[in-house]
Formats: C-alpha cells, structure tokens, sequence
C-alpha cells in the first residue's frame, strides 16, 4: 500500500507503530550495553521484551541497540540478569518520549 | 553556575502522587517544589485508563464540574474469552453517570496536567523538564534534598517525597526498595485509536457524555495477564497488560498481543476504520501489599508508584487514585513532621499509620492474595476456555439430540480443559473470600 495511506487500525507493522510516538531524542545516550557481555547471555530475554524493539541481535551473538526511541519503561533492566550488561539512566529533563495519549 | 535552592519540601514527580503531595503541602503555607523530568506533567505516564475520582472529593470539592473528564464510565464488561469465544459480563448503571461518578476516561497529559496546576495554584512550584539525578544526604546518612539535572543545582529541603513511580530510582538509592524484581511487575502496552464520538456512541451504546470499560482475561496466550479496552471522547484505548518475566521467557513480542486482541472477533467491530494514533508501553508494579517497602525513611517519604501503590486485584487496575490518596497523606505527614521540627523516619511514622486507617492500606491488605489467584495458571489458562465451552454448550441446540443435563456439561467442559470440579469449587470460594 502507499505511503500516503492513512495509517490501518489492524495489521500494522512495527516502523507504523512507532511513527505515531512523539520523541524528543536527546544528545545523551540514556542507555548502553555492553555487547561483550551479551554475548555470553543465553536469554536474550531483553530481544522480545522490549515494547520498543531496540535490542536487535548481531551475527557475532552480541547486541546492537539504539537509545533514541526508547519508552523509559524500565523492562530490559528488569528482565535482564546479566550484571554490566546495562546501564539505564533516564534521559536529561524534557528530553526522550513524549506521550500526548497516555 | 550552580544556584541551591531551599525550601520546606521537595516533591520528586508530578504524577498524581507527587501532585497531591505538593497540593497537601502547599495548602499547609509550605513551601514545596516539584521536580519533574517531562516537558508537562503526563509526558511520561502511561495508564489504562480509568480515574476513580471519588479520592478527590475532599481535596478538590466539586472535582467533577472542573476535571479534563473524557467520558464517565457507566458500563463495565468483564470479558472472557477464547481465540474463537467470548462471555461478556456486561454491567451498566446510570448512576455511575451523575455526580459524584464512579470512574472517568481521561488521558494522563490531561488529567496530569490539571492536578498538578491544582498544586501550583496553591502555590507549589513546579519544574519541569528536571530529572531529579539522586539524593543528598549529610553525614548521618538523613536524606536532606536531591541533585537535578539543571546546571547541577541541588534543591536541599529537611523533607523529600518521591513520587517517581515505578522504577523509583530514588527508593532505591535510599535502601527502601530493593533490587528491581521482575515477578512484581507488569508490562502495559496500549494502542490508541481513534474514531468519531458519534461511531463509538453507536457501537457501544452510549450518550455523548458516557463511556465503556471493559477488562478481558484469556488474551494473552501463555501468558498470564490481561487485555482492556476503554472509550475516549474520540478513541478508544486497548492493551494488555502481561507479566514481565514470563513475557521475557515466552519470546512473544508484547505488540503481538495486541494485534491478536485487535483482531479478535468480539473486539474486531469495534475497532473497524480506527486510525492508530498512539503505541504506548508503561510497566506496573504489581506484587501488591505483601512486597511493599517500608515507607519512610530520615527526610524521606514515598507515595504512589513508587511505593508499589497500584492494586492490582488481578484485572481491575486501580492506581491513581491510591497514588492520589498516598501522596496525599504523604503531604500531610511531611507537613505534620515540619511542624513538630523532626523529618527523622520515626518523625514521618505518622504516614503509615494514616495509609493503615485509610482506602489505602486496607484495600491492600484485603486484597492482598488477589493477584495470585487472578494470575494462577487455572484462572489465566483454564477457566476462559472452561467458562466458554459452558456458554457454548448451553447455548447451542441440538435437536433433535436432547440436551446435555447442566452437571454433566460441566463437567465434560471441566474435564476437557483440564480442571477437577473440587478446584473449581475451591478456587470459586477462594474468590468470594477475596473479593466478596
Ligand atoms: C498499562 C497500564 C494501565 C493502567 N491502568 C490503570 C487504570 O485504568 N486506572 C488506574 O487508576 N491506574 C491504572 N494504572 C496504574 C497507574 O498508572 C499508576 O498507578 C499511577 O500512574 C501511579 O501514579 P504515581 O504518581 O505514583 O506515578 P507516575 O504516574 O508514574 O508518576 C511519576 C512521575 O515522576 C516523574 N519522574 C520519575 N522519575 C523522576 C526523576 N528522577 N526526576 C523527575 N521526575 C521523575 C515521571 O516523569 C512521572 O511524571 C495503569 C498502569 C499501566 C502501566
Ligand atoms: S541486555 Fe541483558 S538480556 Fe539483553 S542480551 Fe544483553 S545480557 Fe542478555
Ligand atoms: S526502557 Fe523499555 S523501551 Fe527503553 S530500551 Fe528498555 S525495554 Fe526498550
């Protein structure tokens, strides 16, 4: 379907999911991982976990994740049980996602 | 350039926790700063949702004549359902459509928003776009204010409340909420769709003013949780809200079970020729009375989120208005301690007492074993299915078969899905005993 086509209530990809989010992407990255240590992680529980999609898996068994788009939900932190593999900050004042229907 | 800032109080959020708490305060002539790191109140919150307002009635009278309200609730649906069934518990009362209400849709950067200016409008002074970074605290350990993120400016006070919801990191860093544990939480991912007033009016039978609420269990796979669905003026809410470890170990993206809640023949019509104006994800402390921390600590409170508030009685989500009604009594401890000259934890204590002879505490205490039934694999997996055969069965005609007699149906149904009827005896007493 084109891309001028009023975004579907059902059937919707991920990227359209996404595009109705409002973010505020700061210069700090809030969150990083460290890949050497995923690479020795056998869930990769933060992968299907994160509402965001932001951890994407690498050929080498690592991670490869972007910051920008983030919800500041707190689930990878969470699920994930690896010490180091995450340090999670929130993003400086008014920066990062901006919800106008929460 | 680093400028500190003194004043009676500090109030780290400007949830509906950290508003009320400011409001408490500013109404006693303290003065009280609110620290908030989104852009405006709400930027950062995500609910269901529901208010119930009732919590309001002392500290804004009239609440309801002035609240940015998006439709008053006077149906409720609890939905249970199969990915080819559903039985829909369907109440409605008109008298949750009139003053004083029972519950509203509202939206978070709206309602956020206006409780927060209640407190300013009695003059807290709210700073937004500020993430309080951590706590200061002099020698003894005694929290006495916190950095920000402006310039590095610390605001120094003999009291600090954090209402910083869940991930209160604040909590955390004073020794009062330990390491996040994933099994107390839940994940909310909702989509909001829009549609005109008139079309939702019509599909959900409803006047311009009301709105619909419904709460469905057997949504979500493998998954123990559930699914929700509300009406906005002009959009509808729906989501599911699913625990966190057991999401981690299915592999199921979380926007899967929405697309199959979405798709479901009961919620599918209702939906139809919506456009998708929000994906939201948000999570929720769950473990209810029985992991909640202890509540003060020296020159420190926490209210709301924070303090693993929401009561989450299984499906039923309530978590502003305890939210409201800890900060609340938050505030009024804080002031109360100012007042005899001691913010020592033992100065505070009077806080937990309050929440103990209050809605808050009680409720919790009360309902304290609800999660684990609702969330029991025979309620999550077993009894949707269960419950939906029954209906099916007793519905169906069979002539010209006779009909099955209503003992052996159920317990055919019981049988196919894995249930004892003893359990669900067991379980149904269980239930009454909770929330009866
Ligand atoms: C999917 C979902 C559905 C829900 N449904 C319902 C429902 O229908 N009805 C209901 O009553 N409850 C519901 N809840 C629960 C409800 O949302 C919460 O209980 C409620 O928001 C708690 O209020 P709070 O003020 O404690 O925390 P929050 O609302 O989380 O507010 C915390 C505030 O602190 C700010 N903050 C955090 N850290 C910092 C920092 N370091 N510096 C500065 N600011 C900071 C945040 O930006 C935020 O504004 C739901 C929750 C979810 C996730
Ligand atoms: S972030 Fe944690 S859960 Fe995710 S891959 Fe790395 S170690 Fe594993
Ligand atoms: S905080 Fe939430 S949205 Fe952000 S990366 Fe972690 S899981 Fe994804």
């Amino acid at each position: 379907m084109s891309a001028t086509e009023p975004r579907r209530w059902q059937g919707i990809s991920f990227d359209e999911r996404m595009a109705t989010v409002d973010f505020r992407v700061g210069q700090r990255a809030h969150i990083t991982v460290d890949a050497d240590v995923c690479r020795s992680c056998t869930t990769k529980a933060c992968v299907s976990a994160c509402p965001a999609n932001l951890f994407a898996p690498t050929a080498d068994g690592g991670i490869l994740f972007n910051y920008e788009q983030c919800f500041e939900c707190g689930t990878c932190y969470m699920v994930c049980n690896s010490e180091g593999a995450l340090t999670w900050t929130y993003p400086d004042g008014g920066f990062g996602v901006v919800f106008h229907n929460g | 350039m680093t400028d500190h800032i003194t004043c009676d109080a500090i109030v780290v959020g400007a949830g509906p926790a950290g508003a009320s708490a400011a409001l408490a305060l500013a109404r006693a002539g303290r003065s009280v700063i609110m620290v908030e790191r989104g852009q405006f109140p709400g930027a950062k919150n995500v609910y269901g949702g529901v208010v119930y307002g009732r919590v309001l009635d002392d500290m804004v009278p009239g609440w309801w004549e002035e609240v940015p309200v998006e439709r008053w609730v006077v149906r409720r649906s609890t939905v249970m359902m199969t990915p080819t069934q559903s039985v829909s518990v369907d109440f409605r009362t008109q008298a949750w459509g009139e003053a004083p209400y029972n519950g509203m849709t509202t939206l978070r950067c709206h309602f956020d928003a206006w409780l927060a200016e209640k407190a300013t409008g009695a003059g807290a002074r709210l700073l937004t776009s500020t993430t309080a970074t951590g706590l200061v605290r002099d020698a003894s350990g005694r929290v006495t204010g916190v950095r920000t993120d402006r310039d590095g400016a610390e605001l120094h006070a003999p009291v600090v409340i954090a209402c910083d919801g869940v991930n209160s990191f604040l909590a955390k860093e004073a020794g009062l909420l330990p390491r996040a544990e994933a099994s107390h939480h839940t994940l909310g991912v909702k989509e909001v769709h829009h549609l005109p007033p008139s079309v939702i009016e019509e599909r959900f039978g409803l006047a311009s003013d009301e709105g619909v609420d419904m709460e469905i269990l057997g949504c979500t796979r493998a998954i123990p949780g559930g699914g929700f669905l509300y009406t906005n003026t002009d959009s509808i809410s729906v989501g599911v809200v699913v625990s966190l470890p057991q999401l981690a170990a299915s592999g199921v993206r979380p926007e899967a079970l929405i697309s199959d809640l979405t798709a479901h023949p009961t919620i599918a019509p209702l939906l139809r020729g919506s456009t998708l104006r929000e994906y939201s994800a948000h999570l929720i402390p769950e473990g209810g009375y029985d992991t909640m921390p202890p509540l003060a600590a020296d020159g420190l409170l926490i209210a709301g989120d924070a303090a693993a508030m929401t009561l989450a009685a299984g499906l039923w989500l309530e978590g502003v208005n305890f939210a409201i009604g800890s900060g609340w009594a938050a505030g009024q401890a804080a002031d109360r301690a100012l007042v005899a000259g001691d913010t020592s934890a033992r100065g505070l204590a009077s806080y937990r007492a309050d929440l103990e002879s209050n809605f808050v505490l009680t409720d919790h205490k009360r309902l304290r074993k609800a999660p684990s039934l609702v969330l029991s694999d025979r309620v999550q997996q077993r009894y949707p299915g269960l419950i939906c055969d029954l209906a099916e069965g007793m519905f169906t005609v069979t002539n010209p078969t006779p009909k099955a007699g209503g003992l052996s149906m159920t317990r055919r149904a019981a049988a196919k899905h894995g249930v004892k009827l003893h359990q669900l005896a067991a379980d149904t007493l269980r239930g009454l005993r909770i929330f009866g």
